[in-house]
């Protein structure tokens, strides 16, 4: 138990340490610039579908799931703005970002993890090119942008879903649903839920990078890698959001 | 290729000093495991050393300390003139560009295509070069080492013998002096085996590289190796040429050659 404590501690040092570096590689040329674009496609594009299916099935079921209740208050017309809100709060962030990580920081973990292994890493070092700047600093940034750009995604896509879920029962025009979720929605529904999505990204780029980057030598380090970024990084996720739910209650 | 771009600083050497020099190196690993203790070894300018010895025995170990990989517990490791240890990290880059290293395993980057993997550090390295000049180096060095058609190929769709022959290949885009081959055989039939380190004997006199080279493959060490030396529990337990080695009175050594 007590080691098992210190490994903990141990591991939140050297994680912090490893974030530390990336400031300090990401402000120092030479800038990848062109393998950031390419990880942003791999990032991005490539987990958009899979985020598309997830916020539709989102805002559908929450629709089907909410409309008796408010259907016994009265309060039907109520619906597209409680769909809405539900998704952009906290609804889409929080399962698109358990989504990426599942996706991006397991794929990023066992990439980095393999390329260790077989000493890809240790051949960019003695080639003389930066293999942190290349690979990690890249990598955490790419996830940081395209994370938020991916809950966007799938709000909208959410949204869509409620409407086809009210119109099972109902017959409402795409416009007037629309209408509904503008008129209650706000600043603040909307910015902050945005800017922890950031911290989201970044996160789940640095572990899926952290444990990729210290895999030990072996396979089976490949796995354990994998394995432990998607744990650390979903427990991630829901330490933010706590964070990130408090700090906005107290603000706004 | 221009290669004035790349600006090397190191301290100035005369012909005669040896291009690679450690003394007393020692490398442990946790308490227990003592890999190196207090290895000695000296490269000349232009010779082929082979470092023979049993799984473990640190020869891995010895040369990833040479390029910085590992970190040296205690001892003095010279490169070209330079203490590896006093050296920052632009200056340790400064002499890795210098140095080839080509891995057990050819580490070729998984993600890329052959030609990707060659001109990686070529573009990182050597600035104003034109897309032709880039690739009319990439095809130049695919084809020394006779694999010119494998250009678009991404490492899966390699054997292992093509997949050692490009790493080779992206070693050598930079000229490196100095050369370290890790088990360049290991894995391969006797004929690759052999077409391998006729290369490395090809590259050794076309480019004048000095070497080292780290094999259990005793042919590879007889036609490659002009001095052998046999690692036993962290240093040097024998020392000569092949013949000298394989007529030698202990029976531990002679056990290499039979």
């Amino acid at each position: 138990m007590v080691l098992y404590i210190k490994n903990i501690f141990h591991d939140a040092g050297n994680i912090t340490l490893f974030i530390a570096r990336f400031f300090k590689e990401a402000v120092q040329p030479p800038f990848e610039i062109r393998e950031m674009i390419r990880q942003c496609y791999l990032i991005g594009y490539k987990t958009l579908p899979i985020v598309g299916v997830t916020g539709f099935i989102m805002g559908l079921v929450l629709t089907i799931q909410t409309r008796p209740t408010l259907a016994g208050f009265g309060a039907e017309s109520w619906l597209p703005g409680m769909v809405a809100l539900s998704l952009i709060r906290e609804i889409a962030p929080v399962i698109t970002a358990l989504i990426c990580a599942g996706k991006i920081s397991s794929g990023i973990g066992a990439e980095l993890g393999s390329m260790k292994v077989t000493e890809q890493i240790d051949a960019m070092e003695v080639s003389a090119i930066n293999p942190y700047k290349f690979l990690v600093v890249t990598r955490i940034m790419a996830a940081t942008l395209m994370v938020p750009i991916l809950v966007v995604f799938a709000d909208g896509i959410g949204i869509l879903g409620g409407f086809a879920g009210i119109n099972i029962h109902s017959d409402v025009s795409i416009a007037r649903y629309i209408a509904k979720v503008l008129e209650s929605l706000a600043f603040i529904d909307i910015f902050p839920p945005t800017i922890k999505t950031f911290f989201f990204g970044f996160f789940i780029g640095a572990i899926g990078c952290y444990k990729g980057y210290t895999a030990a030598n072996g396979t089976e380090s490949v796995g354990k890698a994998a394995n432990s970024a998607v744990v650390a990084a979903s427990l991630t996720i829901f330490i933010i959001d706590m964070l990130a739910v408090q700090i906005t209650d107290l603000f706004f | 290729m221009n290669k004035e771009a790349v600006h090397i600083t190191t301290e100035k050497t005369d012909a005669t000093a040896p291009v690679i020099s450690i003394k007393g190196l020692h490398k442990s690993f946790g308490k227990d495991k003592n890999v190196l203790n207090g290895l000695d070894l000296i490269v000349h300018k232009g010779e082929n050393l082979v470092i023979l010895g049993k799984s473990g025995s640190g020869k891995s170990i010895a040369i990833k300390c040479l390029v910085g990989l590992i970190g040296a517990d205690e001892g003095e490791i010279k490169m070209l003139g330079s203490d590896i240890a006093k050296l920052n990290n632009k200056q340790l880059n400064e002499i890795r560009l210098k140095v080839g290293f080509l891995f057990q395993n050819s580490a070729l980057y998984d993600s890329m295509t052959v030609r990707e993997n060659l001109s990686f550090p070529l573009k990182r390295h050597v600035q104003n070069l034109s897309k032709q000049e880039v690739e009319d180096t990439i095809r130049e060095e695919l084809e020394s080492v006779g694999l010119a058609e494998a250009i678009d190929e991404m490492p899966s769709e390699l054997s292992g013998g093509m997949r050692k022959r490009i790493g080779l290949a992206r070693t050598l885009i930079l000229k490196p002096e100095i050369m370290l081959y890790d088990e360049p055989t290991t894995g391969l039939d006797t004929i690759t085996s052999r077409e391998i380190s006729e290369l490395i004997l090809s590259i050794q006199k076309k480019n004048k590289t000095t070497s080292i080279i780290i094999t259990h493959d005793m042919a590879c060490a007889k036609l490659t190796g002009d001095r052998l030396v046999i690692l036993k529990d962290g240093v040097i337990n024998a020392e000569g040429s092949y013949e000298e080695l394989e007529k030698s009175s202990d029976k531990w050594v002679r056990s290499f050659f039979s």
